[in-house]
């Protein structure tokens, strides 16, 4: 019982091991096709358009809607205080620093982490990679840097659009629904939201989480078993991966950051 | 007799513990069509795969062209995979491309020939394969002939010295595999090309290889002519150029005879 | 055509990216703010600072025209030393201007409030402010406050 307990772990244990070595080896590989990436220009553009521009419709909506409950929220605590002129503050904090590269970041796991897996994982069991690797085109240049170069450019931009939105809707409760005095409102936020402590600081998480996520998801499509099952479950694992990943990552970012 | 352009010695390759080759060795002389087959599961596409340098064998090497395949560097490789052209199964298409761009896929990859150029290039082999008037289909819409014969269209852009063809005739009713067989003969015939089926259909190599490898227990059992081979008197040649059901080869998968299985009870199953 | 729609559509969304980080450094943030452009610093010593931090503003009249750079604390003397970043455009300051610590709102954050001297002569870069004003700790107060009660009876 207690054995195989034991073999069980270590089973896992190496496993991940062997899965952590070959996602760093991969990594390796993808490093060496970025540069190629900016000079086939075309191919980066087609892939930030199905990385980016499509997840850009439900970031828009979260973050306008994340900002909008916020404000709402904030509200009716900051009242009790009398410190709702603090409202814009307290919003562009919580956004800047945490939730919108936090939040954008799962949804862009969920919209385009998932459809990078499902998409290279077909392009692996139909042949095509391999099918690419016999007309001399290195698959990992060809098809995985520019995703990935698509992948870590896009999310701080969503990141960013996210948090301005989550803003402009904290604006629209604060200021046209609960009567804040706009004024008050941005000269306040402006005053204790610092630049380079939390805006950049922010943007630097959502960088970090463009790299994991999208190194995760492309190297789930590309070592997946090759069915549809395997297409499947390697399409779940991006989600569920990703979202570890970001919110381990933030805790440690957190302290680094903000914690010193 | 000139030296050949594709060499394979001693060649060992195993998947986990299940031996796949135990020493095969095969000469492929240039403008050969040559067929090689054998029973599923010998291991046929591996071999495609270890030609193409897919695969690293466990012992012995592949020569094409003088090269050492498997000590090459990466770009070398590349630069000799260009040379080559292979046919999978499925054809393989980019499914976010069209025809007409499937086919200029390698020619705009490789080449840095004006898109006027390369229209008629395409036009040319598509032409060949009979599939001009279908360059603006996407690949769904394609029948599984179609997309071999886009295939076929696509390895031949970039002029190769060889091909390698992967089960051509597999799952394909009887005009499109006259058509494929018809193709396969006239490319290697048109261009001088070496090329290596990989079949099990035993009609159709016959009809176009110079020469057969049959491949069984992980080794090249028998080769020559197909006349030959419908000549032999190994009673496993015969069964399979003929196809009986029951032979050296048996019907029934190795393990415990079905008596003892009938009286060993209930099968332990995940379906409880 | 198809490629073009995309291209557009690729433009847009950096374009939108770029605005909207541009609305974080300029609307949200204080990378807009006149303290981060070329300025210049004068230093203040106090006795006790309190609460105040660095990036505390520092007004004038109730207009700000400054942050506080940096906080040290002087080794010969224990007195806090305090360095103010005042905006260039401010350039007119008399010489024997007051510093003074104060809190906005009971619980609010401190700031550094000056008020003007009758000088000629103008602060410049690496000045000095002789006159200054600890911050009033709560608990100071309320102590002589007690103290005073008891006195007094």
């Amino acid at each position: 019982m207690i054995e195989s307990v034991l073999r069980g772990l270590g089973r896992w244990g190496l496993d991940l091991l062997w899965r952590l070595g070959r996602g760093h080896l991969f990594l390796w590989e993808i490093l060496k096709g970025v540069p190629e990436t900016f000079i086939r220009f075309p191919l980066l553009i087609k892939q930030l358009y199905s990385v980016g521009v499509l997840s850009l419709m439900i970031i828009a909506v979260s973050g306008l809607f994340v900002g909008m409950v916020l404000a709402l929220q904030g509200y009716y605590t900051l009242v009790d205080f009398g410190a709702e002129d603090s409202l814009g503050v307290l919003v562009a904090l919580s956004l800047v620093r945490e939730l919108g590269p936090v939040v954008a970041g799962l949804l862009f796991a969920g919209r385009a982490g998932s459809a990078l897996t499902a998409e290279i994982g077909l392009m692996k069991s139909t042949e095509q990679l391999s099918g690419m690797e016999m007309m001399a085109v290195d698959p990992m240049r060809r098809v995985i840097a520019p995703r990935f170069v698509a992948g870590v450019i896009s999310l701080p931009l969503l990141a960013a659009i996210f948090s301005a939105l989550g803003i402009i809707g904290a604006y629209l409760v604060g200021h046209v629904q609960l009567g804040i005095d706009a004024g008050i409102f941005w000269s306040q936020m402006q005053m204790k939201t610092d630049w380079s402590a939390d805006v950049v600081n922010g943007i630097i998480k959502s960088v970090v989480f463009g790299v994991v996520v999208t190194w995760i998801a492309v190297f789930e499509g590309y070592d997946c078993v090759p069915t549809s099952e395997g297409v499947g479950r390697a399409t779940t694992r991006t989600v569920v991966h990703s979202a570890f990943a970001i919110l381990g990552l933030d805790f440690v970012l957190t302290a680094l950051m903000f914690g010193g | 007799m000139n030296e050949p352009l594709i060499k394979i010695r001693d060649l060992h390759f195993a998947r986990g513990d299940r031996a796949i080759f135990k020493g095969v060795n095969i000469d492929i002389h240039r403008g050969e069509v040559v067929a090689i087959m054998g029973p599923s599961g010998t291991g046929k596409t591996t071999l495609m795969r270890l030609i193409g340098g897919q695969l690293k064998p466990d012992r012995g090497t592949v020569e094409i062209d003088g090269q050492n395949v498997h000590a090459l560097s990466h770009d070398d490789l590349y630069a000799l995979r260009k040379r080559m052209g292979m046919l999978f199964q499925s054809g393989a298409l980019l499914t976010d491309l069209s025809v007409f761009d499937n086919v200029a896929f390698p020619l705009r990859e490789h080449t840095d020939l004006p898109e006027r150029m390369i229209h008629d290039l395409v036009l040319m082999k598509l032409q060949a394969v009979g599939l001009r008037n279908a360059r603006r289909m996407m690949p769904a819409e394609l029948s599984g002939g179609m997309a071999r014969r886009v295939a076929l269209a696509r390895a031949i852009a970039l002029d190769p010295m060889m091909i390698i063809y992967d089960e051509p005739f597999a799952g394909q009713d009887p005009i499109s595999m006259g058509t494929v067989v018809d193709l396969v003969h006239d490319v290697s015939d048109a261009m001088g090309l070496t090329s290596i089926v990989v079949s099990h259909d035993i009609k159709e190599a016959a009809e176009i290889s110079d020469t057969i490898f049959l491949l069984s227990g992980g080794k090249v059992i028998e080769s020559g002519s197909p006349i030959k081979l419908k000549r032999s008197t190994s009673p496993w040649v015969q069964q399979f150029m003929q196809g009986l059901p029951d032979g050296p080869v048996p019907f029934h998968y190795p393990g415990t005879p079905f008596a003892e299985d009938l009286l060993s009870g209930s099968e332990a199953s995940d379906y409880d | 055509m198809h490629s073009k729609n995309i291209e557009i559509l690729v433009g847009l969304f950096v374009v939108a990216g770029m605005a909207a980080l541009l609305m974080l450094a300029m609307k949200v943030s204080n990378l807009g703010d006149f303290t981060e452009k070329a300025g210049y610093s004068v230093t203040a010593e106090f006795d006790n600072i309190g609460g105040l931090k660095v990036r505390s503003p520092v007004s004038m009249a109730g207009v700000r025209v400054g942050r506080v750079s940096e906080i040290a604390l002087d080794r010969e003397n224990y007195t806090a030393r305090v360095t103010l970043n005042i905006s260039s455009q401010y350039d007119q300051i008399p010489l024997d201007t007051s510093a003074s610590i104060f809190t906005a709102g009971l619980l609010g954050e401190q700031y550094i409030g000056l008020e003007a001297g009758g000088d000629e002569e103008f602060l410049v870069a690496g000045g000095e402010l002789e006159l200054t004003q600890s911050a009033m700790v709560l608990e100071q107060l309320i102590g002589k406050f007690l103290f005073s009660k008891a006195e007094g009876e």
